[in-house]
């Protein structure tokens, strides 16, 4: 049915412009018009690029205000704050130049169209402009750069060590999480480890590991700084939590790693928009195939308290599944099997 | 004296074609650079309606998720579903072919091969290219991998679909996506057809503009077109060797059991064997040409631009020197920039920061140029034909494009914007958008010179307008769909709360996209009707200073019947005071301008005089000798 209507349009619009064609084509034709160096479609053409300009802009300024609420994203991170701050300054800037710039090109048209009896002013250079516009654009550009670049320093600086860490490690087409437990520290892991029982590939012989557990969403607390390692165990996915300002790959090999700051917990974000449905969420921004569409995480941010209490109540791998402690040397299962008689209690 | 041989040696070819050119060796196995370079043109005409088709299919899926699309199904069989949907693995297909047809087969070789084809040896005044064989290999490399990627499509397991930047592991295992199967095998060879198309293309346009330039054409007083080719040609030939390499390593990582890109990966349910391999070596090898390949795309583009707008404002182009030199600094810069693409793919942030830097940089020869373009048009006096509307459109795209990429070189701010929306809306609009509009103006200006006849201007006013404003709506509603973090190649938008909204906006996005394909088909009547039924058109319709518009009407091969003319000034005297006409073609001495030449060129008439003289005391000699 679309096909057919699509069809029709088509077909509409080559038959209308056919017809507009051969009867202009006849009228100028008789009007001896196509022997003018500039027919009377100059003026038109130069009166449209400036039903352009204000068309165009106007649509801009209303939507972009209209909608101003809904493309900017609520943020929820402390290093977010200030990248959003430097997006807008840079919009800012941009801003200017985009509508500067745009006008004088759409402007001059319409002044500067052919006239017959006038000439174009002969101007080949200006060695001065020339000076002046490099430099200018070049310092403002430097402004931009080293306040964006102190930004990415601090962004990007090595983890506080109390950072609390999280592992996410994607796979299509769902991520996985595993926090390190008590002591703070992920165990080793393999990927040639990784079985039906054992999706992480987690390495148990490693003593940091007995104490590690999964989660089915990652949870955080609030104003405490929260380490992200990221792993990937087939192919490049890469970890977006829109709200965190937060992208990281995830590349099979090679553990990548994103540290920041929660400043909202998912309760405070929910009465803040209303929205008592509300979830950070986080997706993937690197295409890795079929399902690239819907790997989906939540986070919840909590409080520092909360987190603590809700820490104790996870159950580690070796609980779950105790089955996990075969094999392993008589120190290391005993080690784990205190921690199976701790989960009975 | 090399030179004169070759062009004594060209004219002698040239009148043995005359007489033995049958339909193979002139419209086929040509060796002539005009026809070539039309071969390159129609090539690429039938690419950009394929990936702009391609387009359309996956914004219905964009725009009407909840669509049937079941009247697809004669086209696409089985990948559209029982239900009437897409597959979703098709649909990433989609997305990749239609990056990797518009980048290189539409805006690489449709727009340099054809425009450095045509009118290298045009303009610089040569009978053809350094090496008419090569050339003609150039394009039937080109031709080849069309088809093996034309063929590509419509195998079972679909096209490659790892994204048009096809980055390994998912390119290079078949478990990870059937296009990683014999889809990318055939991507990888139609690849390697293609890089070996642009250096034999490539190494032909830097050694005819070096060698074969007509007498008086120093650099200095070529035209920007020539000059934005061969830079596209330098930057070609010293990156694409790098793809290949890039490609060269994933197809041992594919075939042959290595790991330069693969490393600790289990997938399929077992751990693959290979170790120590990175994928972000090859992000790296793959942008060292991507990013260049940019500049590939754009420079020939803002090159004819400058031509249209100098020759239309009726003025010379504003900074002529300026211009070279902003086009010299992003010839080098555009090498040194690749690994902004990779803020968030786990390289060392440090590197991160002198990318940034780097990055920023080339903003500045960007924005000279766009200021040039801006001072060339005032004052002028301006003759929209739609060559000039569509080299305005440019600039606009050029601005409006460029502008964001500040944001995105920014590695803080694109930390949230990488791989969204807004990515999308900048280069479609910088790189996609301006470039084929320079392709535009380009096939618009040129045209009378390529068919002998003009093209209708009313149809091109209306082809100008629908896809100026529909390239706007198409892509400026993507920023605000970007800054709300919607990511790229994402087959719908509903398992995320951030982005379950915007179905209007996405339906507009597509809508305006229909339309705006639509409107290219009145181009490609008026293309083809003009071709045989269009106005005659006269020698020098636009009244422009460079060379080819002093051949005749339909130019043999050999460009001009009798001997090249020399070129004795600039390309842009335009509107020079004192003079009668307001354009003096390059090819009229100074001496014969008095009344308009400036001061140092005054100076200059006395020694174009002595030269003259001389050169003729030799002719004469010469034919004394016979």
């Amino acid at each position: 049915m679309y096909g057919f209507l699509i069809g029709v349009g088509v077909l509409l619009l080559f038959s209308i412009i056919w017809m507009v064609y051969r009867i202009q084509t006849l009228v100028s034709v008789v009007k001896g018009s196509d022997k003018k160096i500039a027919s009377g479609s100059n003026k038109v053409n130069a009166i449209l690029f400036i039903v352009f300009l204000v068309g165009t802009g106007i649509l801009m300024f209303w939507y972009s205000i209209k909608e101003f609420d809904n493309y900017q994203l609520p943020v929820a991170s402390e290093h977010g704050v200030i990248t959003d701050k430097l997006f807008w300054i840079t919009m800012a800037v941009t801003g200017v130049v985009f509508l500067i710039t745009h006008i004088l090109l759409f402007v001059f048209p319409y002044k500067y169209q052919y006239k017959e009896n006038r000439k174009a002013t002969f101007y080949p250079d200006n060695n001065n402009l020339e000076i002046i516009w490099t430099i200018v654009p070049g310092v403002v550009l430097a402004g931009l750069v080293i306040s964006g670049w102190m930004a990415w320093s601090d962004i990007t600086a090595p983890a506080p060590e109390k950072a609390h860490v999280v592992e996410i490690m994607g796979y299509q087409f769902a991520w996985e999480v595993r926090y390190p437990g008590k002591d703070n520290v992920l165990g080793d892991y393999d990927y040639r480890l990784i079985t039906a029982s054992n999706s992480h590939g987690v390495d148990f012989t490693d003593k940091n590991s007995i104490d590690d557990f999964p989660s089915p969403k990652v949870v955080i607390p609030k104003g405490e700084p929260v380490l992200f390692k990221i792993r990937a165990r087939d192919v490049l996915h890469s970890v977006f939590a829109p709200h965190m300002r937060l992208k990281m790959d995830a590349v099979p090999g090679m553990p990548t790693r994103f540290w920041f700051v929660p400043t909202k917990t998912t309760e405070e974000m929910r009465a803040e928009l209303k929205d008592p449905e509300f979830e950070y969420e986080i997706a993937c921004t690197e295409i890795c195939g079929r399902g690239h569409f819907s790997m989906k995480k939540v986070i919840e941010v909590v409080e520092p308290e909360a987190y603590q209490k809700w820490l104790v109540e996870q159950k580690t791998f070796i609980q779950n599944n105790p089955a996990l402690a075969e094999g392993l040397t008589p120190e290391m299962k005993e080690l784990a099997e205190i921690q199976i008689r701790e989960s009975k209690k | 004296m090399a030179t004169a041989t070759v062009a004594h040696h060209d004219e002698t070819a040239h009148e043995h074609h005359e007489h033995h050119d049958n339909f193979i060796t002139k419209y086929i196995f040509t060796q002539d650079h005009k026809m070539i370079g039309k071969q390159f043109l129609i090539t690429g005409m039938f690419w950009a309606i394929i990936g702009g088709f391609l387009s359309i299919l996956f914004r219905l899926q964009l725009g009407f998720p909840e669509m049937d699309l079941s009247f697809l199904r004669p086209l696409l069989g089985g990948w559209i579903d029982e239900a009437g949907k897409l597959d979703p693995t098709f649909y990433l297909a989609l997305v990749t072919m239609h990056g990797t047809i518009m980048v290189f087969f539409v805006l690489t070789a449709g727009l340099s091969g054809t425009f450095s084809n045509y009118l290298i040896p045009l303009q610089i005044g040569a009978r053809d290219m350094a090496s008419g064989f090569m050339n003609m290999l150039s394009y039937w490399f080109f031709f080849v991998s069309g088809v093996i990627m034309f063929i590509s499509l419509f195998i079972k397991t679909g096209p490659a679909g790892g994204g048009w930047v096809v980055y390994p592991p998912l390119s290079a295992l078949e478990q990870a996506i059937p296009g990683s199967g014999l889809g990318m095998t055939l991507w990888l060879i139609a690849m390697t057809f293609f890089i070996a198309s642009s250096l034999l293309g490539g190494i032909n346009y830097i050694t005819t503009v070096i060698n074969l330039r007509t007498k008086g054409m120093s650099f200095s007083r070529l035209p920007l077109t020539i000059w934005a080719f061969f830079l596209t040609a330098v930057i070609g030939l010293l990156s694409f060797p790098v793809l290949f390499a890039a490609a060269l390593l994933l197809v041992f990582d594919r075939s042959f059991g290595t790991s330069f890109y693969l490393s600790d990966i289990y997938i399929g349910g077992e751990a693959l064997p290979n170790t120590g391999g990175s994928p972000v070596l090859y992000q790296h090898l793959f942008w060292f040409l991507g990013h260049p390949e940019v500049y590939i795309v754009l420079l020939p583009a803002l090159g004819i631009t400058s031509e249209v707008i100098a020759t239309n404002s009726r003025k010379p182009i504003f900074g002529y020197k300026a211009m070279i030199i902003s086009m010299l600094g992003i010839t080098i810069l555009s090498f040194i920039v690749w690994a902004h693409h990779m803020f968030v793919s786990g390289m060392n942030p440090f590197l991160g920061s002198i990318f940034m830097f780097l990055t920023l940089i080339i903003a500045v020869p960007s924005a000279v140029k766009v200021f040039n373009y801006l001072t060339t048009l005032w004052r002028g006096n301006l003759i929209f034909t739609p060559a000039m509307l569509f080299s305005i459109g440019l600039v606009s795209f050029f601005i409006s494009g460029g502008l964001t990429g500040i944001f995105l070189g920014n590695s803080a701010i694109d930390i949230q914007l990488h791989d969204t929306y807004f990515v999308v809306a900048h280069f479609h609009l910088v790189m996609g958008s301006a470039s084929f509009f320079g392709l535009m103006a380009g096939v618009y200006h040129w045209f009378p010179k390529m068919f002998g006849r003009m093209m209708d201007a009313r149809l091109g006013y209306v082809h100008f307008w629908l896809t100026f404003v529909g390239v706007y709506l198409v892509f400026f509603p993507m920023h605000y769909i970007g800054i709300a973090g919607f990511p790229r190649r994402y087959y719908n938008w509903t398992n995320f709360e951030f982005t379950n909204m915007y179905t209007d906006l996405n339906m507009f996005v597509s809508v305006a996209a229909i339309i705006t394909f639509a409107a290219q088909f009145i181009f490609i009547f008026n293309f083809f009707y003009s071709m045989y039924r269009g106005r005659k058109a006269t020698l020098n319709p636009w009244r422009s200073n460079t060379l080819e518009w002093t051949t005749p009407l339909k130019p043999g091969h050999g460009n001009w019947p009798g001997e090249i003319p020399t070129v004795y000034r600039w390309p842009y005297d335009y509107s020079k005071p004192g003079a009668a006409e307001d354009f003096i073609p390059q090819t009229v001495p100074l001496s014969a301008t008095p009344e308009s030449n400036l001061p140092h060129e005054q100076e200059m008439v006395k020694l174009e005089m002595e030269i003259m003289k001389e050169e003729s005391d030799v002719l004469v000699a010469n034919e004394s000798k016979h």
